[in-house]
């Protein structure tokens, strides 16, 4: 160990450092092993053996955390941090992938893309939105960022031969790079203004000047730009319809709820951290493209056939769900958008998880005609579904709700009943899509009677989803004490 | 004499933007891209900056940019056909509107930006300052950057070969 | 005057940086596109290393490489996936490929 990596860099880059290596192990073995498809199920047991020692190296940070009273604990001379947020939003990120990484083997054996470099980017994924969510230096969180996003930009384009998959990932390509050169930008200016990349000389310079001094303002304007473009709020939504569509299913699962939770850890340290000064500045513009979202999300959702566009246009809406919890801005708005992010991690994979279960052979499985009767064909599957979208909806006792309420306690207790007005209308707009959804499956006439296809990860998966769906709703408590810990920033 | 370097490069580096947004085919704009990188290299070496000007043009212009004219040569790129003639009241409301913004902009510049004129020679940042930064203060960012190239190199095999 | 304002390399930054997203919207050729973010890239560059020597530190500088490094995989990536479309659809139009609009 020398004095540039210590015994705490290396305990805070654990967890990153795990996923670098068994990702970049993923690769080997896939290379090594004969490309037979029964060995495929070693590479998805693999993955879940690195996020079972990654999971092992989160529980003893929280361990480490409270035994020894710490807050925090800040790593290589204040790049990376380790807190309650950025635990919590690590936890998120694995369940993610191991749910992803169960479904998605059957998925390419029928879609005939199923190679090993697939597992390595979900962990090498992974392993940049540790970064994304830990890290507290600019640079750091700009190579997290890119990380993520060209992981992505790849399993995006998974599907070589079809057309969707390609013109989706240039669409995200494309707009993707185009707001992370807004993005550099402001940073840009953010060091300008400050003469350093950490966030927390830069909270200092910016608290140092007038909010609106122009500069200051710049800097403002151009990162928000690129932040909002990653958590596809309005108006720089246009990518997410796409990308949602063209990409394989379970990429577009692993888009909507990984990437977009990592964008908000990143988003909420940044607003919370080195634009805390200008909140005057900013809460304004945040409240208008929260309304936006909403109102663009669940309109064009509702004349929406496909059924992957329609949830994409639902997770826009959802996007701005969170952010009116960061307009609120106080400990129940903060807990409120933990919990609504991890609500909306496992509602939505779950969504999303009966469409991939849906797709078989000729058949894709995408439309809301394809969903239609599904009550006679896999029951089951139907029922799950149902659960899906009452909790998208946000009806109680599902979790949707838990999460929906943290946000308007709060947007109630900080005074902006105007915006909560306009948000609980919304979610009766919204409740007649997702509805539209749950009669087509329950009412319609059988189109096909063949039956679905289950392996067993789909049902591990499913199961967990729809459980913790359940299971927060019904019982809270230990949720809630979970998102309670990610307030210690 | 650095205003005199200045005012050559900075003028080059824009008219080459222009040509590189102007230019109807794709070579064209990436010489014209070229251009911008080289006059970019030699303003970065007015500003002391040896090390990030040899970069520029061993890894962006020499790299980058052969990789994007490698790329126009195979897929036999050829002029940009476009479908129809742009209203005149875009173009007529577009560019005044886009000087005008820039001109708001460089005031605001203008008035915030610190005082003090860098000259050449009172500081370079030459490969040993880099090095040292690299390798103390960002080396986290620096080893998460090799796992960014493997995933590049992962992902245009992935994509663009024809039998995996 | 011995030397050239920070000023006058910001706004020269700037106007880069807007041709750089003018063209990107402007243009409809995919690879003339991509071009125009390696310009926008460009511009932040400038900026940065303008900054780095307006502090006297290294900070910006490295800023700088790292950008660098992170538009190489990004062209890398994203010339695979222009090759990819191009090798389904021959064309390299963006209005021509509209097989996702609604």
């Amino acid at each position: 160990m020398s004095q540039f990596y210590t015994q705490t860099d290396h305990f805070v880059l654990l967890p990153g450092l795990l996923l670098t290596l068994f990702g970049c192990a993923t690769l080997l073995f896939d290379f090594w092993l004969v490309p037979e498809a029964r060995y495929k199920k070693l590479l998805v047991g693999w993955l879940i053996a690195a996020e079972a020692f990654t999971g092992a190296s989160l529980y003893r940070h929280t361990t480490y955390l409270a035994d020894n009273g710490l807050t925090e604990l800040v790593a290589f001379r204040g790049s990376l941090v380790m807190d309650g947020f950025s635990i919590f939003f690590n936890w998120v990120f694995l369940a993610t992938a191991v749910i992803v990484a169960l479904i998605s083997y059957r998925y390419l054996e029928i879609e005939g893309e199923h190679h090993g470099e697939y597992y390595g980017l979900i962990l090498l994924a992974q392993s940049g939105m540790f970064f994304l969510a830990a890290g507290t230096d600019l640079v750091t969180i700009f190579v997290g960022l890119e990380l993520m996003a060209i992981s992505f930009y790849v399993m995006v384009g998974f599907l070589r031969a079809d057309r969707r998959s390609n013109e989706a990932a240039m669409k995200y390509l494309l707009l993707g790079a185009f707001s992370s050169g807004f993005l550099v930008y402001g940073f840009s200016v953010m060091y300008g203004m400050s003469g350093s990349t950490r966030l927390s000389d830069i909270a200092a310079s910016f608290a140092a000047r007038d909010p609106w001094d122009p500069i200051a303002f710049l800097a403002l304007a151009t990162t928000v730009v690129g932040l909002l473009f990653k958590i596809s709020a309005v108006p720089f939504h246009m990518w997410a319809p796409d990308a949602y569509e063209g990409a394989p299913t379970t990429v577009t699962a692993f888009l909507s709820v990984g990437s977009k939770a990592a964008s908000f850890a990143f988003l909420m340290r940044i607003f919370l951290g080195p634009l805390a000064a200008s909140r005057e500045v900013w809460e304004p513009i945040l409240i208008g493209v929260a309304i936006l979202s909403m109102t663009v999300g669940n309109l064009a959702a509702i004349s929406q056939t496909n059924v992957k566009r329609l949830l994409a246009y639902s997770s826009i809406s959802h996007a701005g769900y969170i952010l009116l919890g960061l307009i609120a801005g106080n400990d129940t708005g903060l807990k409120g958008v933990a919990i609504y992010v991890l609500v909306y991690t496992f509602m939505n994979l779950g969504a999303f998880l009966v469409i991939v279960a849906l797709r078989r052979e000729n058949i894709i499985g995408e439309d809301v005609e394809d969903l239609a009767g599904l009550m006679h064909r896999g029951p089951g599957y139907a029922i799950l579904m149902l659960i899906f979208m009452l909790s998208l909806a946000g009806i109680p006792p599902t979790a949707g709700f838990i999460g929906k309420y943290y946000i308007f306690l709060s947007l109630m207790q900080t005074g902006h009943y105007l915006v909560a007005v306009a948000a609980a209308l919304y979610v009766a707009v919204a409740i007649y899509y997702y509805f539209r959804i749950v009669r087509s499956m329950f009412v319609s006439d059988v189109s096909e009677p063949t039956p679905l296809a289950a392996s067993l990860g789909m049902r591990v998966a499913v199961a967990v989803s729809a459980g913790l769906t359940l299971a927060i709703g019904l019982y809270p408590e230990p949720f809630l004490q979970m998102a309670q810990t990610s307030l210690i920033r | 004499m650095d205003p005199i370097l200045f005012f050559i490069f900075a003028a080059v580096a824009v008219i080459c933007a222009i040509s590189l947004i102007v230019q109807k085919h794709p070579i064209k704009s990436a010489l014209s891209l070229i251009g911008v990188m080289g006059s970019l290299a030699i303003l970065y070496l007015l500003l002391g900056a040896e090390f990030i000007a040899a970069a520029q043009l061993i890894v962006y212009a020499g790299a980058i940019m052969v990789l994007f004219v490698f790329v126009i040569m195979l897929l036999n790129a050829g002029e940009e056909k476009s479908p129809a003639r742009p209203s005149w009241f875009a173009k007529l409301l577009g560019i005044p509107l886009m000087i005008a913004l820039l001109g708001i902009l460089s005031y605001v510049i203008q008035r915030a930006a610190p005082e003090g004129s860098l000259a050449f020679g009172e500081y370079t940042g030459g490969a040993r300052e880099v090095g040292r930064a690299l390798f103390t203060t960002y080396l986290l960012p620096f080893e998460i950057t090799s796992v960014l190239i493997l995933i590049a190199i992962l992902g245009a095999v992935v994509l663009a070969k024809k039998e995996l | 005057m011995n030397g050239v304002p920070l000023s006058w390399y910001l706004i020269l930054s700037a106007i880069l940086f807007a041709l750089g997203a003018a063209g990107f919207m402007i243009r409809k050729n995919m690879i003339t596109v991509f071009m125009c973010i390696e310009l926008m890239l460009n511009a932040v560059n400038l900026s940065f290393v303008a900054f780095s020597r307006h502090f006297k530190t290294i900070d910006g500088q490295i800023f700088t490489f790292f950008v660098m490094v992170v538009a190489a995989a990004e062209a890398a990536v994203g010339l695979a996936i222009i090759l990819t479309v191009f090798r389904n659809r021959s064309t390299l139009q963006v209005d021509d490929i509209d097989s996702l609009r609604l």
